[in-house]
């Protein structure tokens, strides 16, 4: 099937880099997050119950809700942490842009690796500026809360579409599509990289790809 | 049409559609309290959980979504929507948004009731609990309090969408299609949180700049009344999940099948869930027409019951005391508050001058005592505002009443930050004496008045007496040296 992608772009400054991007992610994964699975016999299942909180932006003027779960909070920090250090050692006003893909594995025979089949992107590119005075600052953290917000609308339209979800597997297959490492709650299998490019807009000579998270570290 | 449907079937979607509709109102309510809320997640299932998602069921927001639903389930034609309305300390109001769950003719005969349609309304419910946070008055309602709160309506019928000003926006929250229907969720919400127009000169001055709009003393046709959303029942804070226990204690499907449709077994535990003691908070009745104050130290009795034609119940700002009374009363219990250091007595005679005093805002308060004070007893309803404005007025203003304390009589004074009587001479004392020292003599008038001829027709006289002691005078300037 076409993996089907999704580009969002935000103006932003350095210090609000962090809190918009996890609000962006974490809106996706709360609806790519389903609760736990725990598979009875006859091929039945149950799902556990997934908690929400709510998180109040520092530099935003925002709230977004993501999926109660420390652990994923904390996968997602990590990612977002790198993505901003890298950002910011690039210089001043550079861009970059941060991708969630969601993958199903498909088992291939030995010697072949695993392949990943991405079904769902989304991309999130970032413009740096530097504002001058506390007053710019003030109306950019206003300014950017609303975008914020409409990003975050845009995000349920396509979510509420309804396009191609993954099969729900079976117990054998679970680990081909959800990520079943987290205690609490269960996403679909994830990877998040980033690119960097700087200032004059031409891709950076070194291209920065990293695979932040693999659950299957072959 | 329904014929195509499997009696299970129709029966599973019509629990989902009306769990739907509860859930929908608590998510929208409860975004609407003011505070962050904060759910666990649970890897094992619980069995009341509906949706697979954490929400927790505030009982009065259910009891009020059941009435208003009245047993029938959201469907063509007949939607179930929450209005969500500001209403300020002087009683005015304005509605903010309302949320739709609507359904429409659109029919999907091929889709899975119990599999996708449950896991779409549940996608459905993730998508409303972000967009609650998103939507103007989301920030409203979390900065509600002193001057305004946040109420809430649930209908049934027809959407009205006319209280919400000029150029109202409407956001879709998603759509989930069913054998029977196409269930659409949106809200329509107020873009124009204009400030106080026109009417200001025949109210008194809006409180921090309250953004009103328009504040029509709305008639309600409906019966439904309207709920304040930042109150919390005692039981609420067991923490913890409680599950709606309804009548036929129904609980939600959390199995599913990986195997085809067709041998799909969905074990409901109908009957098994233990029924959970609802602990109403005291002196909250089931018709929702006074509503317990919610969980601040200082908030220890409830809020007044209104007699009002529309039925309408109104809940106090959390600054407000109990009393019972007329809609006067409660206006103005809303502004009853401890009269502290420093708060200007509220009279007309409030100036802004004498700010050249130093320390102007330490001058003594006329403080009386809460009888007698204008704020807590208003006289009768002409000279209420007035006061309040005054007050509220001066507040803002370092003015004091610098005035002579002839006019009034000292009752106590109390300033902040002194001890009591230690010393014969209290911090009130001095504060008093300072700002009202005596004059200087050298200073005072009769000195003035003596005129310049006078001064020099005595000067030859003294003249005379000095030359004559000139030897003591040098004598004296020699013992200096």
């Amino acid at each position: 099937m076409n993996c089907r992608s999704q580009i969002l772009e935000l103006t932003v400054e350095a210090r609000q880099i962090e809190e918009t991007v996890l609000a962006v992610l974490h809106t996706v994964l709360l609806h790519r997050s389903s609760g736990k699975f725990h598979y009875k016999k006859e091929g039945t299942y149950s799902i556990g119950t997934v908690g929400t909180e709510d998180v109040d932006c520092d530099f935003v003027d925002c709230t977004y809700v993501r999926v109660s779960s420390d652990e994923l909070d904390r996968t997602l920090r990590r990612s977002v942490g790198e993505f901003k250090d890298a950002l910011r050692n690039s210089g001043s006003d550079g861009s970059g842009q941060i991708s969630l893909e969601f993958y199903q594995k498909k088992k291939s025979r030995w010697p072949f690796s695993d392949e990943c089949i991405p079904w769902e992107v989304w991309a999130f590119k970032l413009n740096v500026v530097n504002l001058a005075n506390e007053q710019e600052r003030q109306i950019c953290r206003e300014k950017v809360g609303e975008k914020l917000g409409e990003k975050i609308i845009n995000i349920i339209e396509v979510m509420n579409r309804h396009e191609y979800l993954p099969k729900m597997p079976t117990q054998s297959e679970v680990d081909n599509v959800f990520d079943t490492s987290l205690r609490d709650v269960q996403p679909y299998l994830y990877k998040i990289s980033y690119q960097i490019t700087d200032s004059l807009g031409t891709s950076v000579s070194t291209t920065m790809r990293r695979l932040i998270k693999d659950t299957l570290a072959l | 049409m329904d014929g195509e449907l499997s009696p299970q079937d129709k029966k599973d979607l019509d629990k989902f559609i009306k769990f739907f509709a509860l859930k929908t109102v608590q998510v929208i309510v409860q975004a609407r309290l003011g505070e962050k809320i904060c759910t666990r997640s649970s890897s094992s299932p619980t069995g009341s959980d509906w949706f697979n998602l954490a929400i927790k069921d505030i009982p009065e927001v259910t009891h009020e979504a059941k009435k208003a639903l009245a047993g029938q389930l959201p469907g063509i034609g007949r939607s179930m929507c929450v209005e969500i309305s500001l209403k300020t300390s002087e009683g005015d109001s304005m509605e903010l948004e309302t949320w739709c769950l609507e359904m429409n003719e659109k029919c999907d005969k091929e889709i899975k009731v119990s599999y996708t349609v449950y896991n779409r309304l549940s996608l459905l419910l993730k998508s409303l609990l972000a967009i609650t946070r998103v939507t103007p008055a989301y920030k409203l309602s979390r900065k509600q309090g002193h001057d305004y709160v946040i109420l809430y309506r649930i209908y049934f019928g027809e959407v009205q969408l006319n209280g919400l000003g000029e150029g109202f926006q409407t956001v879709r929250v998603g759509m989930v299609g069913t054998p029977v229907g196409t269930i659409t969720l949106s809200c329509a919400y107020r873009t124009n949180l204009a400030f106080m127009s026109g009417r200001q000169l025949e109210r008194t001055q809006p409180i921090m700049g309250i953004i009103i709009d328009h504040f029509v003393d709305r008639p309600y046709s409906g019966s439904s009344p309207l709920h304040p959303c930042n109150y919390r029942t005692t039981g609420e804070d067991d923490g913890g999940n409680f599950p709606s226990v309804d009548d036929s204690q129904e609980v939600c499907t959390t199995s599913f099948s990986t195997s085809p449709p067709s041998q799909m077994v969905i074990p409901s535990k109908e009957g098994g869930i233990p029924v959970l003691p609802l602990h109403p908070a005291p002196g909250v009745q089931a018709d929702g027409e006074r509503v317990p104050t919610c969980n601040l130290t200082d908030m220890n009795q409830h809020a007044a019951t209104t007699p009002s034609s529309s039925g309408e119940a109104e809940l106090l700002s959390k600054s407000s005391e109990g009393k019972s009374g007329t809609p006067q009363d409660v206006l103005e219990t809303t502004f009853t508050r401890k009269v502290g250091a420093f708060v200007n007595k509220p009279a007309s005679q409030v100036t802004a001058a004498n700010m050249d005093l130093p320390f102007a805002v330490f001058a003594p308060k006329i403080v009386e005592s809460e009888d007698t004070d204008v704020m807590v007893n208003p006289p009768d309803s002409p000279i209420l505002e007035s006061p309040l404005h005054a007050s509220l007025h001066s507040d803002q203003s370092s003015g004091s009443s610098g005035l002579t304390q002839d006019e009034f009589v000292m009752v106590e004074l109390k300033p902040a930050f002194s001890k009591d009587d230690f010393l014969p001479m209290d911090l009130g004392t001095f504060y008093r004496e300072f700002q009202n020292p005596p004059q200087l003599s050298s200073l005072s008038i009769d000195i003035s008045a003596q005129s310049m001829a006078e001064d020099l027709d005595s000067l030859p006289e003294k003249l005379a007496i000095y030359e004559k002691n000139m030897e003591e005078f040098d004598a004296f300037v020699d013992t200096l040296q």
